[in-house]
Protein backbone atom coordinates (compact mmCIF):
# COMPACT_ATOMS: atom_id res chain seq x y z
CA UNK A 1 0.00 0.00 0.00
CA UNK A 2 2.62 2.49 1.11
CA UNK A 3 4.86 1.67 -1.82
CA UNK A 4 1.91 2.11 -4.09
CA UNK A 5 1.32 5.59 -2.64
CA UNK A 6 4.94 6.61 -3.06
CA UNK A 7 5.01 5.44 -6.64
CA UNK A 8 1.80 7.26 -7.41
CA UNK A 9 3.15 10.42 -5.83
CA UNK A 10 6.32 10.14 -7.92
CA UNK A 11 4.40 9.61 -11.13
CA UNK A 12 2.17 12.56 -10.39
CA UNK A 13 5.02 14.95 -9.75
CA UNK A 14 6.89 13.73 -12.83
CA UNK A 15 3.76 14.20 -14.88
CA UNK A 16 3.33 17.75 -13.65
CA UNK A 17 6.97 18.50 -14.40
CA UNK A 18 6.52 17.16 -17.90
CA UNK A 19 3.52 19.37 -18.56
CA UNK A 20 5.31 22.39 -17.15
CA UNK A 21 8.31 21.80 -19.38
CA UNK A 22 6.04 21.17 -22.37
CA UNK A 23 4.25 24.48 -22.01
CA UNK A 24 7.53 26.34 -21.60
CA UNK A 25 8.92 24.49 -24.58
CA UNK A 26 5.90 25.54 -26.60
CA UNK A 27 7.04 29.18 -26.52
CA UNK A 28 10.45 28.19 -27.84
CA UNK A 29 8.89 25.88 -30.44
CA UNK A 30 6.58 28.61 -31.69
CA UNK A 31 9.53 30.97 -32.02
CA UNK A 32 11.61 28.55 -34.05
CA UNK A 33 8.58 27.38 -36.02
CA UNK A 34 7.88 30.93 -37.09
CA UNK A 35 11.53 31.51 -37.88
CA UNK A 36 11.73 28.34 -39.96
CA UNK A 37 8.57 29.17 -41.91
CA UNK A 38 9.67 32.73 -42.60
CA UNK A 39 13.24 31.87 -43.57
CA UNK A 40 12.55 31.53 -47.36
CA UNK A 41 11.86 35.25 -47.29
CA UNK A 42 15.41 36.04 -46.26
CA UNK A 43 16.96 34.75 -49.52
CA UNK A 44 15.53 37.60 -51.61
CA UNK A 45 14.99 40.30 -48.97
CA UNK A 46 17.44 41.55 -46.39
CA UNK A 47 16.17 41.79 -42.80
CA UNK A 48 16.85 45.51 -42.98
CA UNK A 49 14.56 45.92 -45.99
CA UNK A 50 11.86 43.81 -44.42
CA UNK A 51 11.85 45.85 -41.22
CA UNK A 52 12.60 49.36 -42.46
CA UNK A 53 11.24 49.59 -45.98
CA UNK A 54 7.68 50.60 -46.73
CA UNK A 55 7.65 49.07 -50.19
CA UNK A 56 4.91 46.48 -49.99
CA UNK A 57 4.58 44.93 -53.44
CA UNK A 58 4.07 41.20 -52.89
CA UNK A 59 3.68 40.49 -56.62
CA UNK A 60 7.12 41.93 -57.24
CA UNK A 61 8.46 40.04 -54.25
CA UNK A 62 8.91 43.19 -52.15
CA UNK A 63 7.76 42.82 -48.58
CA UNK A 64 8.58 46.02 -46.70
CA UNK A 65 6.76 45.65 -43.37
CA UNK A 66 7.42 49.08 -41.93
CA UNK A 67 3.85 50.42 -42.44
CA UNK A 68 2.47 47.44 -40.53
CA UNK A 69 5.04 47.63 -37.76
CA UNK A 70 4.53 51.34 -37.23
CA UNK A 71 0.74 50.91 -37.35
CA UNK A 72 0.95 48.29 -34.63
CA UNK A 73 3.16 50.44 -32.44
CA UNK A 74 1.08 53.57 -32.95
CA UNK A 75 -2.29 51.98 -32.33
CA UNK A 76 -0.95 50.36 -29.16
CA UNK A 77 0.66 53.54 -27.87
CA UNK A 78 -2.51 55.55 -28.51
CA UNK A 79 -4.59 52.99 -26.65
CA UNK A 80 -2.26 52.96 -23.66
CA UNK A 81 -2.05 56.75 -23.54
CA UNK A 82 -5.84 56.88 -23.42
CA UNK A 83 -6.22 53.95 -21.02
CA UNK A 84 -3.65 54.97 -18.38
CA UNK A 85 -5.34 58.08 -16.98
CA UNK A 86 -8.79 56.48 -17.15
CA UNK A 87 -7.78 53.30 -15.41
CA UNK A 88 -5.58 54.94 -12.77
CA UNK A 89 -8.28 57.39 -11.75
CA UNK A 90 -10.91 54.64 -11.74
CA UNK A 91 -8.73 52.39 -9.60
CA UNK A 92 -7.95 55.24 -7.20
CA UNK A 93 -11.63 56.08 -6.88
CA UNK A 94 -12.68 52.47 -6.36
CA UNK A 95 -10.05 51.69 -3.75
CA UNK A 96 -9.63 54.97 -1.87
CA UNK A 97 -12.84 56.93 -2.11
CA UNK A 98 -15.84 54.86 -3.17
CA UNK A 99 -18.38 53.38 -0.82
CA UNK A 100 -17.86 49.61 -0.38
CA UNK A 101 -21.37 48.82 -1.65
CA UNK A 102 -20.80 50.91 -4.77
CA UNK A 103 -17.57 49.00 -5.44
CA UNK A 104 -19.41 45.69 -5.11
CA UNK A 105 -21.86 46.90 -7.75
CA UNK A 106 -19.23 48.26 -10.13
CA UNK A 107 -16.74 45.38 -10.05
CA UNK A 108 -18.98 42.85 -11.86
CA UNK A 109 -19.60 45.44 -14.58
CA UNK A 110 -15.87 45.81 -15.12
CA UNK A 111 -15.57 42.02 -15.22
CA UNK A 112 -18.23 41.87 -17.92
CA UNK A 113 -16.34 44.49 -19.90
CA UNK A 114 -13.24 42.32 -19.63
CA UNK A 115 -15.09 39.24 -20.79
CA UNK A 116 -16.91 40.63 -23.82
CA UNK A 117 -15.85 39.03 -27.13
CA UNK A 118 -13.70 41.40 -29.13
CA UNK A 119 -16.08 41.41 -32.08
CA UNK A 120 -18.54 43.35 -29.91
CA UNK A 121 -15.95 46.03 -29.27
CA UNK A 122 -15.30 46.05 -33.02
CA UNK A 123 -18.97 46.61 -33.84
CA UNK A 124 -19.23 49.28 -31.17
CA UNK A 125 -16.23 50.97 -32.78
CA UNK A 126 -17.78 50.80 -36.24
CA UNK A 127 -21.16 52.19 -35.28
CA UNK A 128 -20.09 54.69 -32.59
CA UNK A 129 -16.44 55.67 -32.71
CA UNK A 130 -15.81 55.73 -36.45
CA UNK A 131 -18.76 58.05 -37.26
CA UNK A 132 -17.96 60.20 -34.22
CA UNK A 133 -14.41 60.76 -35.45
CA UNK A 134 -15.57 61.33 -39.01
CA UNK A 135 -18.34 63.76 -38.18
CA UNK A 136 -17.15 65.52 -35.03
CA UNK A 137 -13.56 65.12 -33.93
CA UNK A 138 -11.81 65.41 -37.31
CA UNK A 139 -13.95 68.33 -38.59
CA UNK A 140 -13.45 70.15 -35.29
CA UNK A 141 -9.72 70.03 -35.97
CA UNK A 142 -10.17 70.96 -39.63
CA UNK A 143 -9.08 67.56 -40.89
CA UNK A 144 -11.01 65.30 -43.22
CA UNK A 145 -11.01 61.67 -42.20
CA UNK A 146 -13.12 58.71 -43.07
CA UNK A 147 -13.21 57.76 -39.44
CA UNK A 148 -11.50 54.43 -40.02
CA UNK A 149 -8.12 55.40 -38.59
CA UNK A 150 -5.42 54.95 -35.95
CA UNK A 151 -7.41 56.97 -33.42
CA UNK A 152 -10.48 54.75 -33.80
CA UNK A 153 -8.31 51.67 -33.30
CA UNK A 154 -6.64 53.28 -30.30
CA UNK A 155 -9.94 54.18 -28.63
CA UNK A 156 -11.47 50.74 -29.13
CA UNK A 157 -8.31 49.08 -27.92
CA UNK A 158 -8.14 51.41 -24.90
CA UNK A 159 -11.63 50.35 -23.80
CA UNK A 160 -10.62 46.71 -24.19
CA UNK A 161 -7.52 46.95 -22.02
CA UNK A 162 -9.12 49.23 -19.40
CA UNK A 163 -10.58 46.42 -17.26
CA UNK A 164 -7.27 44.56 -17.11
CA UNK A 165 -5.36 47.61 -15.94
CA UNK A 166 -8.10 48.69 -13.51
CA UNK A 167 -8.15 45.25 -11.92
CA UNK A 168 -4.42 44.87 -11.47
CA UNK A 169 -3.89 48.45 -10.27
CA UNK A 170 -6.79 48.15 -7.79
CA UNK A 171 -5.23 45.01 -6.34
CA UNK A 172 -1.90 46.81 -6.02
CA UNK A 173 -3.52 49.79 -4.28
CA UNK A 174 -5.41 47.51 -1.91
CA UNK A 175 -2.14 45.90 -0.86
CA UNK A 176 -0.80 49.21 0.51
CA UNK A 177 -1.01 48.97 4.30
CA UNK A 178 -3.44 51.39 5.95
CA UNK A 179 -0.70 52.21 8.46
CA UNK A 180 1.50 53.58 5.68
CA UNK A 181 -1.32 55.84 4.52
CA UNK A 182 -1.91 56.81 8.15
CA UNK A 183 1.74 57.81 8.43
CA UNK A 184 1.17 60.38 5.69
CA UNK A 185 -2.28 61.43 6.91
CA UNK A 186 -1.04 61.91 10.46
CA UNK A 187 1.39 64.55 9.21
CA UNK A 188 -1.56 66.60 8.03
CA UNK A 189 -1.50 65.46 4.41
CA UNK A 190 -4.85 65.39 2.65
CA UNK A 191 -6.12 62.15 1.20
CA UNK A 192 -5.22 63.25 -2.31
CA UNK A 193 -1.69 64.24 -1.27
CA UNK A 194 -1.33 60.86 0.40
CA UNK A 195 -2.45 59.09 -2.77
CA UNK A 196 -0.19 61.19 -4.98
CA UNK A 197 2.99 61.03 -2.93
CA UNK A 198 2.68 57.73 -1.10
CA UNK A 199 0.16 55.30 -2.59
CA UNK A 200 1.09 55.85 -6.25
CA UNK A 201 4.82 55.97 -5.53
CA UNK A 202 4.73 52.79 -3.55
CA UNK A 203 2.59 51.12 -6.22
CA UNK A 204 4.75 52.18 -9.15
CA UNK A 205 6.15 48.69 -9.90
CA UNK A 206 2.63 47.25 -9.84
CA UNK A 207 1.26 50.04 -12.01
CA UNK A 208 3.94 49.43 -14.59
CA UNK A 209 3.27 45.71 -14.52
CA UNK A 210 -0.41 46.44 -15.12
CA UNK A 211 0.38 48.71 -18.05
CA UNK A 212 2.67 46.10 -19.58
CA UNK A 213 -0.08 43.53 -19.22
CA UNK A 214 -2.40 45.91 -21.03
CA UNK A 215 0.27 46.57 -23.68
CA UNK A 216 0.83 42.90 -24.35
CA UNK A 217 -2.87 42.39 -24.84
CA UNK A 218 -3.10 45.50 -27.05
CA UNK A 219 -0.25 44.42 -29.32
CA UNK A 220 -1.90 41.18 -30.20
CA UNK A 221 -5.55 42.23 -30.29
CA UNK A 222 -6.69 41.56 -33.82
CA UNK A 223 -10.34 41.53 -34.64
CA UNK A 224 -11.70 44.67 -33.00
CA UNK A 225 -8.81 46.73 -34.31
CA UNK A 226 -8.96 45.48 -37.88
CA UNK A 227 -12.66 46.37 -37.98
CA UNK A 228 -12.07 50.07 -37.32
CA UNK A 229 -8.53 50.87 -38.36
CA UNK A 230 -9.03 51.06 -42.13
CA UNK A 231 -6.49 48.47 -43.29
CA UNK A 232 -4.69 50.58 -45.86
CA UNK A 233 -1.05 49.79 -46.57
CA UNK A 234 0.49 53.21 -46.10
CA UNK A 235 2.75 54.81 -43.55
CA UNK A 236 0.36 56.60 -41.17
CA UNK A 237 1.29 60.26 -40.67
CA UNK A 238 -1.42 61.35 -38.25
CA UNK A 239 -3.85 59.68 -35.89
CA UNK A 240 -6.59 60.36 -38.45
CA UNK A 241 -4.82 58.30 -41.13
CA UNK A 242 -5.91 54.72 -41.75
CA UNK A 243 -3.44 52.07 -40.70
CA UNK A 244 -2.78 48.37 -41.03
CA UNK A 245 -1.40 46.65 -37.91
CA UNK A 246 0.47 43.33 -38.07
CA UNK A 247 -2.25 41.12 -36.55
CA UNK A 248 -4.77 42.52 -39.07
CA UNK A 249 -2.37 41.79 -41.91
CA UNK A 250 -2.06 38.18 -40.86
CA UNK A 251 -5.74 37.64 -40.16
CA UNK A 252 -6.94 39.31 -43.36
CA UNK A 253 -4.61 37.53 -45.72
CA UNK A 254 -3.68 34.16 -44.34
CA UNK A 255 -5.22 31.46 -46.48
CA UNK A 256 -6.27 33.83 -49.26
CA UNK A 257 -3.10 35.24 -50.71
CA UNK A 258 -0.95 32.17 -50.38
CA UNK A 259 -0.78 31.66 -54.16
CA UNK A 260 1.63 34.59 -54.29
CA UNK A 261 5.16 33.26 -53.80
CA UNK A 262 6.70 34.01 -50.41
CA UNK A 263 3.50 35.66 -49.15
CA UNK A 264 3.04 33.04 -46.45
CA UNK A 265 6.65 33.50 -45.37
CA UNK A 266 6.02 37.22 -45.09
CA UNK A 267 2.99 36.59 -42.88
CA UNK A 268 5.02 34.20 -40.73
CA UNK A 269 7.68 36.84 -40.44
CA UNK A 270 5.03 39.39 -39.35
CA UNK A 271 3.98 37.00 -36.61
CA UNK A 272 7.61 36.61 -35.61
CA UNK A 273 8.00 40.39 -35.38
CA UNK A 274 4.90 40.61 -33.18
CA UNK A 275 6.32 37.88 -31.01
CA UNK A 276 9.63 39.70 -30.65
CA UNK A 277 7.99 43.09 -29.94
CA UNK A 278 5.99 41.61 -27.05
CA UNK A 279 9.11 39.83 -25.83
CA UNK A 280 11.19 43.02 -25.91
CA UNK A 281 8.47 44.94 -24.08
CA UNK A 282 8.35 42.34 -21.36
CA UNK A 283 12.10 42.38 -20.92
CA UNK A 284 12.30 46.18 -20.86
CA UNK A 285 9.49 46.40 -18.32
CA UNK A 286 11.24 43.79 -16.14
CA UNK A 287 14.35 45.96 -16.17
CA UNK A 288 12.40 49.13 -15.37
CA UNK A 289 10.61 47.31 -12.58
CA UNK A 290 13.82 46.22 -10.93
CA UNK A 291 15.24 49.75 -11.23
CA UNK A 292 12.18 51.29 -9.58
CA UNK A 293 12.07 48.75 -6.81
CA UNK A 294 15.70 49.41 -6.09
CA UNK A 295 15.31 53.19 -6.09
CA UNK A 296 12.36 52.98 -3.70
CA UNK A 297 14.16 50.44 -1.59
CA UNK A 298 11.28 48.00 -1.87
CA UNK A 299 12.97 45.15 -3.69
CA UNK B 1 -7.27 70.60 38.15
CA UNK B 2 -6.06 70.90 34.56
CA UNK B 3 -7.95 73.92 33.31
CA UNK B 4 -6.22 74.75 30.05
CA UNK B 5 -5.37 71.34 28.80
CA UNK B 6 -4.69 70.62 25.16
CA UNK B 7 -6.84 67.57 25.22
CA UNK B 8 -10.17 67.17 26.94
CA UNK B 9 -12.42 64.19 26.34
CA UNK B 10 -16.11 64.36 27.14
CA UNK B 11 -18.59 61.48 26.88
CA UNK B 12 -16.72 59.89 24.00
CA UNK B 13 -18.39 56.77 22.61
CA UNK B 14 -17.14 54.75 19.67
CA UNK B 15 -19.08 52.01 17.89
CA UNK B 16 -17.79 49.73 15.14
CA UNK B 17 -20.98 48.51 13.51
CA UNK B 18 -22.60 46.78 16.51
CA UNK B 19 -19.52 46.75 18.71
CA UNK B 20 -19.39 49.30 21.48
CA UNK B 21 -15.64 49.79 21.59
CA UNK B 22 -15.22 52.85 23.77
CA UNK B 23 -17.78 53.56 26.44
CA UNK B 24 -18.36 57.01 27.81
CA UNK B 25 -14.79 58.18 28.04
CA UNK B 26 -14.24 61.27 30.18
CA UNK B 27 -10.69 62.36 30.84
CA UNK B 28 -8.40 65.35 30.76
CA UNK B 29 -4.87 64.84 29.60
CA UNK B 30 -2.19 66.92 31.30
CA UNK B 31 0.09 69.13 29.20
CA UNK B 32 3.83 68.60 28.81
CA UNK B 33 3.73 65.26 30.56
CA UNK B 34 3.91 61.67 29.43
CA UNK B 35 0.51 60.03 29.67
CA UNK B 36 0.44 56.28 29.26
CA UNK B 37 -2.71 54.45 28.27
CA UNK B 38 -2.54 50.90 29.60
CA UNK B 39 -4.84 47.92 29.39
CA UNK B 40 -5.05 44.47 27.91
CA UNK B 41 -5.02 43.99 24.16
CA UNK B 42 -8.34 44.64 22.48
CA UNK B 43 -9.53 46.92 25.26
CA UNK B 44 -9.81 49.93 22.97
CA UNK B 45 -6.65 51.82 23.87
CA UNK B 46 -5.41 52.07 20.28
CA UNK B 47 -8.89 53.11 19.15
CA UNK B 48 -8.79 55.86 21.76
CA UNK B 49 -5.45 57.05 20.42
CA UNK B 50 -6.73 56.98 16.86
CA UNK B 51 -9.65 59.19 17.87
CA UNK B 52 -7.25 61.93 18.87
CA UNK B 53 -5.96 62.59 15.36
CA UNK B 54 -9.08 61.21 13.68
CA UNK B 55 -7.26 58.40 11.89
CA UNK B 56 -10.33 56.55 13.10
CA UNK B 57 -12.13 58.16 10.15
CA UNK B 58 -10.68 55.65 7.72
CA UNK B 59 -12.19 52.69 9.58
CA UNK B 60 -15.35 51.33 7.97
CA UNK B 61 -18.60 51.40 9.90
CA UNK B 62 -17.36 53.61 12.72
CA UNK B 63 -19.76 55.82 14.66
CA UNK B 64 -18.57 58.39 17.15
CA UNK B 65 -20.52 60.45 19.66
CA UNK B 66 -19.31 62.87 22.32
CA UNK B 67 -16.57 65.45 22.22
CA UNK B 68 -12.82 65.41 22.03
CA UNK B 69 -11.54 68.93 22.58
CA UNK B 70 -8.11 69.92 21.38
CA UNK B 71 -7.28 73.48 22.41
CA UNK B 72 -10.95 73.98 23.16
CA UNK B 73 -12.09 72.91 19.71
CA UNK B 74 -14.15 69.76 19.21
CA UNK B 75 -12.26 67.78 16.60
CA UNK B 76 -15.35 65.79 15.63
CA UNK B 77 -17.15 68.98 14.65
CA UNK B 78 -17.90 68.67 10.89
CA UNK B 79 -16.43 72.15 10.37
CA UNK B 80 -13.04 71.16 11.76
CA UNK B 81 -10.19 70.98 9.26
CA UNK B 82 -8.84 67.54 9.99
CA UNK B 83 -5.42 68.26 8.46
CA UNK B 84 -4.87 71.08 10.96
CA UNK B 85 -5.77 68.76 13.84
CA UNK B 86 -3.32 66.18 12.59
CA UNK B 87 -0.60 68.77 12.08
CA UNK B 88 -0.77 69.42 15.81
CA UNK B 89 0.08 65.79 16.55
CA UNK B 90 2.99 63.61 15.61
CA UNK B 91 2.31 59.89 15.46
CA UNK B 92 4.60 56.97 16.16
CA UNK B 93 2.96 53.71 15.19
CA UNK B 94 3.68 50.15 16.36
CA UNK B 95 5.94 49.46 13.45
CA UNK B 96 7.77 52.27 11.73
CA UNK B 97 6.33 53.06 8.32
CA UNK B 98 8.87 55.10 6.37
CA UNK B 99 7.36 56.72 3.30
CA UNK B 100 8.63 55.27 -0.01
CA UNK B 101 11.24 57.99 -0.54
CA UNK B 102 14.65 59.08 0.69
CA UNK B 103 15.58 59.81 4.29
CA UNK B 104 15.70 63.51 3.48
CA UNK B 105 12.32 63.49 1.75
CA UNK B 106 10.73 61.63 4.64
CA UNK B 107 11.58 64.40 7.08
CA UNK B 108 10.84 67.14 4.55
CA UNK B 109 7.49 65.55 3.62
CA UNK B 110 5.39 67.29 6.27
CA UNK B 111 6.90 70.77 5.87
CA UNK B 112 6.61 70.48 2.09
CA UNK B 113 2.96 69.51 2.32
CA UNK B 114 2.33 72.53 4.49
CA UNK B 115 3.88 74.77 1.88
CA UNK B 116 7.60 75.05 2.66
CA UNK B 117 9.52 75.32 -0.62
CA UNK B 118 12.86 76.92 0.24
CA UNK B 119 15.59 74.36 -0.17
CA UNK B 120 17.72 76.12 2.41
CA UNK B 121 15.00 76.06 5.05
CA UNK B 122 14.20 72.41 4.30
CA UNK B 123 17.89 71.50 4.64
CA UNK B 124 17.87 73.21 7.99
CA UNK B 125 14.64 71.51 9.12
CA UNK B 126 15.87 68.07 8.09
CA UNK B 127 19.15 68.47 9.95
CA UNK B 128 17.51 69.96 13.03
CA UNK B 129 14.90 67.25 13.49
CA UNK B 130 17.20 64.37 12.63
CA UNK B 131 19.41 65.68 15.43
CA UNK B 132 16.38 66.03 17.67
CA UNK B 133 15.64 62.34 17.07
CA UNK B 134 19.33 61.40 17.56
CA UNK B 135 19.62 60.04 14.04
CA UNK B 136 21.69 62.74 12.32
CA UNK B 137 25.11 61.30 13.01
CA UNK B 138 24.13 57.92 11.59
CA UNK B 139 22.57 59.17 8.35
CA UNK B 140 24.10 62.55 7.51
CA UNK B 141 26.21 61.08 4.70
CA UNK B 142 23.38 59.20 3.03
CA UNK B 143 20.36 61.45 3.21
CA UNK B 144 19.47 60.58 -0.40
CA UNK B 145 19.20 56.83 0.13
CA UNK B 146 15.77 55.21 0.49
CA UNK B 147 14.49 55.26 4.06
CA UNK B 148 13.57 51.59 3.79
CA UNK B 149 17.28 50.69 3.93
CA UNK B 150 17.61 51.86 7.54
CA UNK B 151 17.40 49.39 10.40
CA UNK B 152 14.02 49.18 12.08
CA UNK B 153 15.23 51.09 15.14
CA UNK B 154 16.62 53.83 12.92
CA UNK B 155 13.36 53.86 10.97
CA UNK B 156 11.39 54.49 14.14
CA UNK B 157 13.65 57.44 15.02
CA UNK B 158 13.22 58.68 11.44
CA UNK B 159 9.46 58.52 11.94
CA UNK B 160 9.90 60.54 15.11
CA UNK B 161 11.94 63.16 13.24
CA UNK B 162 9.33 63.19 10.49
CA UNK B 163 6.56 63.72 13.00
CA UNK B 164 8.43 66.46 14.86
CA UNK B 165 9.19 68.31 11.62
CA UNK B 166 5.57 69.49 11.29
CA UNK B 167 6.02 71.21 14.69
CA UNK B 168 3.27 69.42 16.58
CA UNK B 169 2.32 70.19 20.16
CA UNK B 170 1.37 66.63 20.95
CA UNK B 171 3.13 63.32 20.29
CA UNK B 172 1.02 60.19 20.02
CA UNK B 173 2.70 56.82 20.41
CA UNK B 174 0.91 53.57 19.63
CA UNK B 175 3.11 51.00 21.38
CA UNK B 176 6.01 52.72 19.63
CA UNK B 177 8.64 50.32 20.95
CA UNK B 178 6.83 47.02 20.47
CA UNK B 179 8.67 46.11 17.25
CA UNK B 180 12.08 47.33 18.39
CA UNK B 181 15.06 45.66 19.99
CA UNK B 182 15.84 46.58 23.62
CA UNK B 183 18.51 49.13 22.70
CA UNK B 184 16.26 50.92 20.20
CA UNK B 185 13.37 50.82 22.66
CA UNK B 186 15.55 52.47 25.24
CA UNK B 187 16.51 55.14 22.70
CA UNK B 188 12.86 55.98 22.10
CA UNK B 189 12.02 56.03 25.81
CA UNK B 190 15.00 58.29 26.47
CA UNK B 191 13.86 60.54 23.63
CA UNK B 192 10.36 60.80 25.11
CA UNK B 193 11.78 61.82 28.50
CA UNK B 194 13.80 64.57 26.80
CA UNK B 195 10.89 65.72 24.67
CA UNK B 196 8.27 66.02 27.38
CA UNK B 197 9.46 69.51 28.32
CA UNK B 198 8.28 70.71 24.93
CA UNK B 199 5.49 68.33 23.99
CA UNK B 200 2.48 66.64 25.47
CA UNK B 201 3.10 62.94 24.99
CA UNK B 202 0.39 60.30 24.95
CA UNK B 203 1.41 56.70 24.44
CA UNK B 204 -0.37 53.42 24.38
CA UNK B 205 1.69 50.65 25.90
CA UNK B 206 1.12 47.09 26.93
CA UNK B 207 4.39 46.98 28.82
CA UNK B 208 3.66 47.89 32.40
CA UNK B 209 7.34 48.33 33.22
CA UNK B 210 7.61 50.88 30.43
CA UNK B 211 4.73 52.85 31.92
CA UNK B 212 6.45 52.67 35.30
CA UNK B 213 9.72 53.92 33.84
CA UNK B 214 8.50 56.93 31.93
CA UNK B 215 4.83 57.81 32.52
CA UNK B 216 3.72 60.76 34.65
CA UNK B 217 0.05 60.07 34.22
CA UNK B 218 -1.81 56.82 33.69
CA UNK B 219 -5.10 55.92 32.07
CA UNK B 220 -6.22 52.33 32.61
CA UNK B 221 -8.80 51.08 30.14
CA UNK B 222 -10.59 47.76 30.49
CA UNK B 223 -13.16 46.49 27.97
CA UNK B 224 -13.71 49.94 26.54
CA UNK B 225 -14.13 51.79 29.81
CA UNK B 226 -11.74 53.94 31.78
CA UNK B 227 -11.43 52.15 35.10
CA UNK B 228 -9.01 54.56 36.67
CA UNK B 229 -6.83 57.50 35.76
CA UNK B 230 -4.46 59.74 37.68
CA UNK B 231 -0.82 60.44 38.38
CA UNK B 232 1.22 57.35 37.55
CA UNK B 233 2.83 57.05 40.93
CA UNK B 234 -0.47 57.05 42.81
CA UNK B 235 -2.07 54.47 40.57
CA UNK B 236 0.89 52.14 40.54
CA UNK B 237 1.50 52.30 44.26
CA UNK B 238 -2.03 52.60 45.46
CA UNK B 239 -4.66 51.56 42.91
CA UNK B 240 -8.19 52.27 44.07
CA UNK B 241 -10.08 49.88 41.83
CA UNK B 242 -9.96 46.11 42.07
CA UNK B 243 -9.52 45.73 38.28
CA UNK B 244 -6.53 48.06 38.30
CA UNK B 245 -4.97 46.11 41.14
CA UNK B 246 -5.47 42.88 39.22
CA UNK B 247 -3.94 44.34 36.07
CA UNK B 248 -0.93 45.75 37.84
CA UNK B 249 -0.27 42.54 39.68
CA UNK B 250 -0.62 40.61 36.46
CA UNK B 251 -3.80 38.68 37.14
CA UNK B 252 -5.46 40.12 34.04
CA UNK B 253 -3.26 40.94 31.14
Amino acid sequence: MLLNKIIREKINSKLMLTFTILSCLLVVLIFFGLYYKSSPLFTNNSIKDLLFSSEWFPLKGKFGLLPFISSTIWVTLISVIIAIPFSLLTAIYLTEYADKRFVRMINPLIDILAGLPSVIFGIWGVIMIVPFIKNHIAPALGISSGGYCLLAGGIVLAVMILPVIIHVVSEVFRAIPQDLKNASLSLGATQWQTIKYVVIRKSMPGIIAAIVLGLSRAFGETLAVLMVVGNVVKMPHSVFDPAYPLPALIANNYGEMLSIPLYDSALMFSALILFVIVLIFNVISRIILVRIERSLGIG
Amino acid sequence: MYQNNHINVRNLNVHFDNNHVLKNINVEIPDKKITAIIGSSGCGKTTFLKCMNRLIDSVDGVKITGELLVDGENIFDPKTDVTLIRKKMGLLSQRPYPLPMSIYDNVAYGPRIHGEKSRKKLDHIVEYYLKEASLWEEVKDRLKTPAARLSIGQQQRLCLARGLAVEPEIILGDEPTSALDPQSSQNIEQKFLELKDKYTIIMVTHILRQAKRIADYLIFIHLGEIIEHGPAKEILENPKEKKTKEYISGIIS
